[in-house]
């Protein structure tokens, strides 16, 4: 394969529809006699439903149809649930596992303030929510578990009666002598970590339309998500079609994070209903529905202890976890597990023991979203690092030089599965050159050297560290299809969903060097089952790897063809042929170069004569990954902290990482400026807040507050490549890394500016009144 | 997010505009520039069965400047009155840098946001400090309400339901009056936690007029008298704005909510004012600007 694409900063070919306003996302579809759906859904966190009066919701005006269990009960089938333990886990780990199903309308009882009740359709949207306030409920309020902590305890209110419990994942792992050790170990320290509950918030929500052919009996319908072929499935079982009679297209979206990879009871009910009235229907979510409905996230405590030498050598680790999984335990064991592989991260300690509840309470069921378990136990173990560094008074980045994974340790064992059911090994990476490279372009010393100063003149800087390694680009496999056109010109279909990675721009140039033809020949499809029969989706950084290897062994395949046809044109061995920037020559000579569009079109049979080949150029491909690529980074924050505010001041934050080999620096770039961005919300900003009854509190944007341009720094990238053996792009996954690791370094730079106060950072995000109330605390 | 059905004018003349609030009275709602009103139309907060579209009205986006007085029409946009007050009030236009973003002050008017009166606004708390007023008219005419009488509770004003404002009113302080506006907000354009404003005459070295103005502090905006009282004739010395800034909030009250206790608030009115007063003092005694 040439190398004339990959690497190169080619500039994202999706860009000028999106910054024209051009683009096309799923409320944009607009349908001849297209109708409108809106949902009443449950104000209650816990309550029995009884009666659903729906006369005169029927009666507003342009109202075409109310649905709630009852009106639709022959098609009320259950959601789908995912996060069964594969073999290779299941056989290591015994994992306690209950999960209950959920249905697209409430039936009997609601769980969690927003869970759906009622369907209206009507001419607009507007009058569908004029009839959704005329709904008349009968309902019981419920005693309403909130609190994660407590929800397994006894006399906790019960989420789903038949478990006798709320737990829903519960498990111990353990590697090692964890005993041992922390009886040997010089000092102990222990601590207790809360992560908030924050969540995916793209700015375009979710969506759909259907429409449904009576002539055929095909069903099309659009959905804002980063899983088509998962919808397609979902909704085969629930309207009893095979796959191919049900198109879902995923078309512009604006943002997924791991939101929209979840199934959704509207991917169903607006199919539903199209199919029942014969006419199309749109749903566009709103942003309340966002904040009650779509999938929340994170929400843990752990309760961390290490076990060190004087030296600061860590010796062990022990750590109880417990996770609010909402009110529907959908993701399985994703992750608790994926929290408990990632909690040792670049660190080498050898022994570990972990007990981890999940437990579901009346909230909003909870997802991965992007970094899925990772930002929570990286603030977990960065943290503890962190205070056990001051309890030693040892500098926060000789703890880690000591602690770190060297290069020569590699490919390293941990000695336990990954979520995948595979062994958990590192394949490449040099966690300590990560770290140094990170020190070097924050200028860590020449910090240090100030810090001293400034804080004499009343000026409270600090800087913070943290480190991950993720497990990235989990399998099985994606689905690609490459085929050339009559003019010689490229289409590339796959699985994998464009949120906003640039597929359109990074695909093509895998192709178009796989191929050897120019980058603007090649035109990329993602997210339409109809265009390629098999695929799984964008989530998990998984897409450059997983759909990139396929895309390159479909066009690999394709290129022979292409070879072979143009041996026969040029009379030549196909071995002394050769594909260069879309023509065809025989290696050495140049003269005999022939256009590829000749080539396809000297293989369409005339009346003359037969074609010179078969025109069938066309291959797909589904590269089965053996497990996933291990990607790294250290982040290096350095804040300002007004003491007579509790106001943070990002003043710089530098990111140093190796995502393999990098496909294109300006997509990689995007991307960890956009995961450092939600993670730099995770740490100072966002947090959905629940009271006792069950009510959620942060209902719009005002009150759930996202980073904006102003409150963040430039984000200064550092790539560092150890490319994967196992694919043959050499590349790991990238786009959750960014997400991962501002919780912990922006609280551990707070923590280390406000060191004078002997302030402990305990929970996330750093409001300036959480922190204003510990400094307080220290000064008085 | 759709509103409630509400029937729509959009009346060409003030008279027009009071005689649907006389009809309509506490039913009518008044759009202006809409940036508090439309979201609280589409949560369906607020359900106003009219709307009165100020937007068709002549003559109501004037902004001018007479005998040390400024007269704001109630359609003048925020972002119109922040480019006026750049070169000449630049308490006010520091201030309206800290309303929303620019899109925001490109639509929302000056007189909206003061009666709309949400206690962590800024302009209240302007109004307050610049000794102003604004201009109510009905069809029984017009009648000026000074800052101090309009604000009653959170979002509560006494202005009666067949009353619309038609005009703010702003007392220019000379220009070597030193000012200072500082507020601590979630993120920069969010309405405030809490913040301050402060203007300062300096005669001789000594403190010869003072307004400190605070919002986010309770449940309206509020002058700070007893800190303007210790302040007034005095020179000014650090420990004398120390005491002024515990004076500011001796008495107030401010609410808890998702993203402060009142404690917080009380805490860093009392920072901000002192970071004000100081920041005032050292304007005043630079002669200003």
């Amino acid at each position: 394969m040439g190398a004339k694409y990959f690497g190169a900063a080619v500039k994202r070919r999706e860009d000028p529809r999106f910054l024209r306003g051009e683009a096309r996302y799923v409320d944009d579809v607009k349908l001849p006699a297209m109708l409108h759906a809106a949902f009443l859904r449950s104000p209650h966190a816990h309550a029995r439903l009884g009666a659903v009066r729906t006369e005169a919701a029927a009666r507003v005006p342009g109202v075409v149809a109310v649905y709630s269990f009852g009106d639709l009960e022959r098609w009320m089938k259950p959601l789908p649930l995912f996060g069964a333990p594969p073999p290779g886990l299941a056989a290591a780990v015994k994992f306690e596992i209950r999960q209950a199903q959920q249905f697209p309308l409430c039936r009997e009882r609601a769980r969690y303030v927003g869970e759906i009740v009622a369907m209206v359709v009507a001419d607009t949207r507007a009058r569908a929510e004029d009839a959704v306030e005329r709904i008349e409920v009968d309902w019981e309020p419920l005693p309403v578990c909130v609190d994660l902590v407590s929800a397994a305890e006894a006399g906790a209110p019960l989420v789903h009666e038949e478990w006798g419990t709320n737990l829903a994942v519960g498990f111990r792992h353990a590697v090692g002598d964890v005993a041992t050790a922390f009886a040997a170990a010089d000092t102990v320290m222990g601590e207790t970590f809360h992560i908030q509950r924050y969540v995916g918030m793209p700015i375009e929500g979710r969506g759909a339309v259907a429409v449904w052919d009576r002539r055929d009996g095909t069903l099309t319908t659009w959905n804002s998500t980063q899983v088509s072929h998962f919808v397609q499935q979902g909704l085969s079982a629930a309207l009893e079609l095979p796959p191919h009679k049900i198109r879902v297209i995923a078309p512009d979206l604006g943002g997924g994070f791991g939101t929209k990879a979840s199934g959704y009871a509207e991917d169903v009910l607006v199919p539903l209903a199209a199919i029942r009235l014969n006419r199309p229907v749109k749903w566009t979510e709103d942003r309340r529905e966002h904040m009650m409905s779509a999938a929340h996230a994170r929400h843990q405590v752990h309760a961390i202890e290490l076990a060190a030498r004087r030296d600061g050598t860590i010796l062990a680790l022990r750590d109880r976890i417990w996770l609010d999984l909402g009110a529907y335990n959908v993701w399985g064991i994703v992750l608790p597990y994926n929290t408990v592989a990632h909690l040792l991260g670049p660190h080498r300690i050898p022994s570990m023991a972990v007990e981890f509840q999940a437990v579901v309470t009346h909230k909003t069921p909870n997802a991965p979203y992007r970094g899925a378990g990772r930002p929570e136990t990286v603030f977990a173990m960065d943290r503890a690092v962190d205070r056990l560094a001051r309890q030693l008074a040892i500098d926060p980045v000789e703890i880690r030089r000591k602690n770190y994974i060297r290069a020569d340790e590699m490919p390293y064992d941990l000695r336990m599965p990954y979520r995948d059911g595979n062994p958990l090994v590192y394949d490449t990476g040099d966690f300590p050159a990560v770290l140094e490279s990170a020190l070097r372009a924050s200028g860590y010393e020449e910090f240090r050297r100030a810090q001293a100063g400034l804080r004499a003149r009343g000026v409270y800087r600090g800087i913070g560290i943290s480190g991950y390694v993720e497990g990235t680009a989990i399998g099985p496999f994606e689905g690609a299809t490459v085929k050339v056109d009559l003019a010689g010109h490229v289409i590339v279909a796959t699985g994998a969903v464009s949120s906003g990675q640039g597929h359109e721009t990074s695909f093509a140039q895998v192709a178009a060097d796989a191929l050897g033809v120019p980058l603007d020949w090649v035109t990329v499809i993602g997210g339409d089952t109809a265009a390629v029969p098999f695929g799984v989706g964008t989530f998990a950084s998984r897409s450059a790897v997983t759909a990139g290897s396929s895309i390159h062994d479909a066009a690999t395949q394709v290129k022979e063809k292409l070879v072979k046809a143009a041996a026969n044109l040029l009379e030549a061995a196909p071995a002394d042929v050769d594909i260069e920037d879309g023509q065809a020559l025989v290696r050495g000579a140049p003269a005999s170069a022939v256009p590829l569009a000749r080539v396809v079109q000297a293989c369409i049979p005339t009346f003359a004569r037969p074609g010179v080949a078969s025109p069938d150029f066309e291959a797909s491909a589904y590269h089965h990954v053996p497990t996933v690529t291990y990607a790294s980074a250290v982040h290096v924050a350095q804040v300002e902290v007004d003491v007579g505010t509790g106001h943070v001041k990002l003043l710089r934050y530098v990111v140093s990482h190796d995502c393999g080999k990098v496909i294109n620096p300006i997509i990689v770039e995007g991307q960890v400026h956009g995961g450092v961005a939600q993670g730099v919300g995770g740490a100072m900003f966002e947090e959905m807040v629940y009271d006792d009854e069950g009510q959620l509190l942060t209902g719009t944007l005002m009150d759930y507050l996202v980073p904006t341009a102003t409150d963040l720094p430039r984000i200064e990238t550092v790539h560092l490549e150890y490319p994967s053996p196992r694919n043959p792009l050499g590349a790991k996954g990238l786009g959750e890394g960014g997400a991962i690791s501002p919780p912990a370094a922006i609280a551990n730079a707070v923590e280390d500016a406000l060191a004078p106060f002997g302030v402990t950072i305990r929970e996330t995000p750093e409001s300036p009144a959480r922190l204003l109330a510990l400094i307080e605390a220290g000064t008085t | 997010m759709k509103p409630a059905p509400f029937a729509y004018v959009d009346p060409r003349s003030i008279d027009e505009v009071v005689e649907h609030l006389a009809r309509h009275g506490e039913d009518a709602k008044i759009l202006a520039g809409g940036q508090s009103l439309m979201p609280m139309l589409n949560l369906r907060l607020a359900r106003p069965s009219v709307i009165v579209d100020l937007n068709r009205v002549g003559g109501l986006d004037s902004i001018t400047e007479r005998d040390g007085v400024l007269f704001v029409g109630a359609l003048a946009r925020q972002r119109a009155v922040e480019r006026w007050a750049t070169p000449r009030l630049p308490l006010l236009a520091a201030a309206l840098r800290l309303v929303g973003h620019t899109a925001i002050r490109n639509r929302g008017t000056v007189a909206g946001s003061i009666v709309h009166a949400d206690p962590a606004a800024e302009l209240p708390a302007l109004l307050l400090c610049l000794d102003g007023a604004v201009v109510a008219r009905s069809r029984a005419g017009e009648r000026q309400i000074i800052a101090r009488d309009l604000f009653h509770g959170p979002l509560m004003t006494s202005l009666r339901a067949d009353e619309g404002v038609v005009e703010t009113r702003w007392t220019l302080p000379p220009t070597a009056a030193g000012w200072s506006v500082r507020e601590m907000a979630r993120r920069h354009g969010d309405f405030a936690l809490v913040g301050v404003a402060a203007l300062v005459i300096l005669a001789r070295g000594a403190i010869a007029r003072v307004r400190i103005a605070l919002f986010g502090a309770g449940p309206v905006a509020v002058r700070a008298e007893a800190a303007e009282h210790a302040l007034a004739g005095q020179t000014p010395k650090p420990a004398l704005i120390e005491e002024a800034a515990r004076l500011a909030v001796e008495r107030l009250e401010p609410m808890s909510d998702l993203h402060a206790p009142a404690a917080y608030r009380l805490s860093v009115a009392r920072t901000l004012t002192a970071r004000a007063l100081a920041d005032a003092l050292a304007r005043a005694s630079e002669g200003g600007h």
